[in-house]
């Protein structure tokens, strides 16, 4: 008994303040316990509350996840939200790749574009919000163009054409942060491989298709997972130049939640922020399984 | 040495792109040193919502520094706000420093099962978008009475889970070996990771540290939802309230605004490079 103790006792202060074994837990305590207090358990109280009603705190079972479900505002921001990922991504993983391919052979000129491409990286949204304006309003310089080209005006910010212009504005500034990814994934490709491509003659295409490809595969989860990330912040776009009611095509979840945060809607909100953290482990971890699949851990 | 032209043409593509990258910036630099006369003139459509459209100079015709000495004598707010996104950038930064660092070295030096599963728990929370723990937040900065204080945006940020993630990769790379024979020179817990684990892992803290800095200079969502009080607001979302027909100076804050963010990616590019290549890497 008393041996027992003892050997508890070692193994508490091992874990505590380190042995051989292992480095004390006090590096990590004051972040883990902040995080776990302004993060972890008030998302399990809003998980709590989404089964409550915030007036008188009844219980509702699944009745928030029914209004939230069934509202008229959720169904189309969900939708363009799945729209928006659908079409900025695909669009921002081929533009990088493919400038990703054509500076890695030129290792002369890449450094400058490396640079020009970042850039967008260091410039705050708020800083562009006046030039979006000023090209994308009803008689702003695009317009202008358009009409000196003899095309008649077209309403950016209040028709279909508010997602395009959102789209352009996420690649504007994620083009050189995946572009350099892509550049990691081809420098861990071993040159030999190319040059024995080439030995046996076949072409770029198919060094492309059969080499490159294949081997950019585990490049791509992790950059699909970076690129959905930053995909919901192009809400600071949307939000600065058209408010809190944009056009209905680039109407987000983001903006459903930031309205229903300004009305105090909590049932919905609790319910709703369940529903996309759920939604959003899915995602990643559907996406892990699929690219990640018959890969070993490290 | 023809076939090598040719695929210098190659470099077209991406050297179009960058035309697309430098046209916004262009746009703000020129707007911010044209005459505030000449401005409204170009601006007018849109301004007086009358015909035509607006047109633009990107040299104009007198150039001037008179927007910026407006903004920086006359407008004691761009001041105040100028303060605020400073205090609260270089707060954050502060407390992820003091907080994620030693957090970053422990997981990089943990071998156990649970310390790993701890890490992939940080992980889903740093992909999570702001707005899905906005009520967690709202509801813990209500009860701790830091709504509408600075505090509101500088103790989520210090327990913000990213920092931590990318200095692990950096902390991660130092050899085990040269740990180990510290240890066995009788050097304590905090001695390594100050005299050894710091420094090695230096390339680490500074890409965690700028690309924190890229996004704390950059608060849009965590304000507008937190502050109340529109003094205590950071210029990124101030900047946006200024109308319409103080252009001149709109953009004259603008280019100050940026100007920091730029000399810190100017300064800083390699370790930007080597912090995104970090989130990258697989755990």
């Amino acid at each position: 008994m008393e041996q027992r103790k003892q050997a508890l006792k070692r193994r508490m202060k091992g874990l505590l303040f380190g042995d051989a074994k292992q480095t004390s837990l006090m590096f990590l305590l004051p972040s883990l316990l902040g995080m776990a207090g302004f993060v972890l358990i008030p998302f399990f109280d809003v998980v709590r509350r989404s089964f409550f009603s915030a007036l008188g705190g009844r219980f509702v079972g699944l009745e928030n996840y029914r209004s939230v479900l069934t509202n008229d505002a959720f169904q189309l921001a969900a939708a363009n939200t799945g729209r928006f990922l659908g079409s900025c991504i695909p669009l921002l993983l081929l533009l990088s790749l493919l400038v990703a391919l054509t500076l890695y052979f030129r290792p002369r000129s890449a450094q400058l574009f490396k640079t020009s491409f970042l850039l967008p990286m260091a410039v705050p949204v708020a800083s562009v919000v006046f030039v979006w304006k000023l090209l994308f309003s009803d008689q702003g310089l695009l317009n202008g163009l358009l009409e000196a080209l003899g095309h008649p005006a077209v309403s950016w910010m209040n028709g279909g054409s508010a997602f395009w212009v959102l789209v352009g504005s996420y690649i504007w500034k994620n083009l050189g942060y995946t572009m350099l990814l892509w550049l990691a994934g081809l420098a861990s490709i071993p040159d030999s491989l190319f040059e024995a491509a080439r030995v046996d003659g076949a072409d770029g295409l198919r060094t492309f298709l059969h080499i490159t490809l294949p081997l950019l595969l585990p490049t791509l989860y992790t950059i699909l997972v970076l690129s959905l990330v930053n995909a919901f912040k192009v809400f600071r776009e949307a939000y600065l130049v058209a408010g809190s009611y944009p056009h209905d095509s680039i109407y987000q979840l983001q903006h459903l939640f930031n309205n229903w945060f300004r009305d105090l809607d909590m049932d919905r909100l609790a319910a709703a922020s369940v529903l996309v953290s759920l939604a959003i482990l899915a995602l990643i971890l559907c996406l892990r399984g699929v690219l990640e699949e018959g890969r070993e851990d490290e | 040495m023809k076939k090598g032209r040719v695929a210098e043409l190659a470099l077209l593509f991406p050297a179009l792109l960058c035309l697309f990258v430098f046209l916004p910036l262009l746009l703000l630099l020129s707007g911010s040193l044209t005459h505030s006369a000449e401005l409204s003139q170009l601006l007018s459509p849109m301004l007086s919502g009358g015909e035509g459209f607006v047109s633009w100079e990107f040299v104009p015709k007198f150039p001037t520094l008179q927007q910026y000495v407006e903004l920086l004598l006359d407008r004691p707010q761009f001041f105040v706000m100028f303060w605020n996104s400073v205090y609260l950038a270089a707060g954050s930064l502060l407390l992820q420093l003091v907080l994620a660092t030693p957090a970053a070295w422990w997981f990089a030096r943990n071998k156990r099962r649970w310390g790993k599963r701890l890490f992939l728990l940080y992980v889903i929370l740093m992909l999570m978008p702001f707005q899905v723990t906005m009520v967690s937040n709202y509801l813990m900065l209500k009860a701790t009475r830091l709504l509408n204080t600075h505090w509101s945006i500088l103790v989520p940020a210090a327990f913000s889970p990213f920092p931590v993630f990318i200095m692990y990769r950096f902390f991660r790379a130092i050899p085990g070996q040269v740990l180990e024979a510290a240890k066995i020179d009788g050097a304590n817990e905090m001695r390594v990771f100050v005299s050894i684990g710091a420094p090695m892992g230096s390339a680490g803290v500074a890409s965690a540290m700028i690309l924190s800095f890229m996004e704390y200079w950059n608060l849009i969502e965590q304000p507008m939802t937190f502050l109340e009080d529109q003094s205590l607001w950071p210029l990124s979302l101030f900047l946006p309230e200024i109308s319409l027909d103080m252009a001149g100076v709109a953009m004259a804050a603008s280019v100050l605004t940026l100007l920091p963010s730029l000399l810190i990616f100017l300064y800083g590019q390699s370790y930007l490079e080597q912090g995104i290549l970090a989130s990258a890497l697989k755990e």
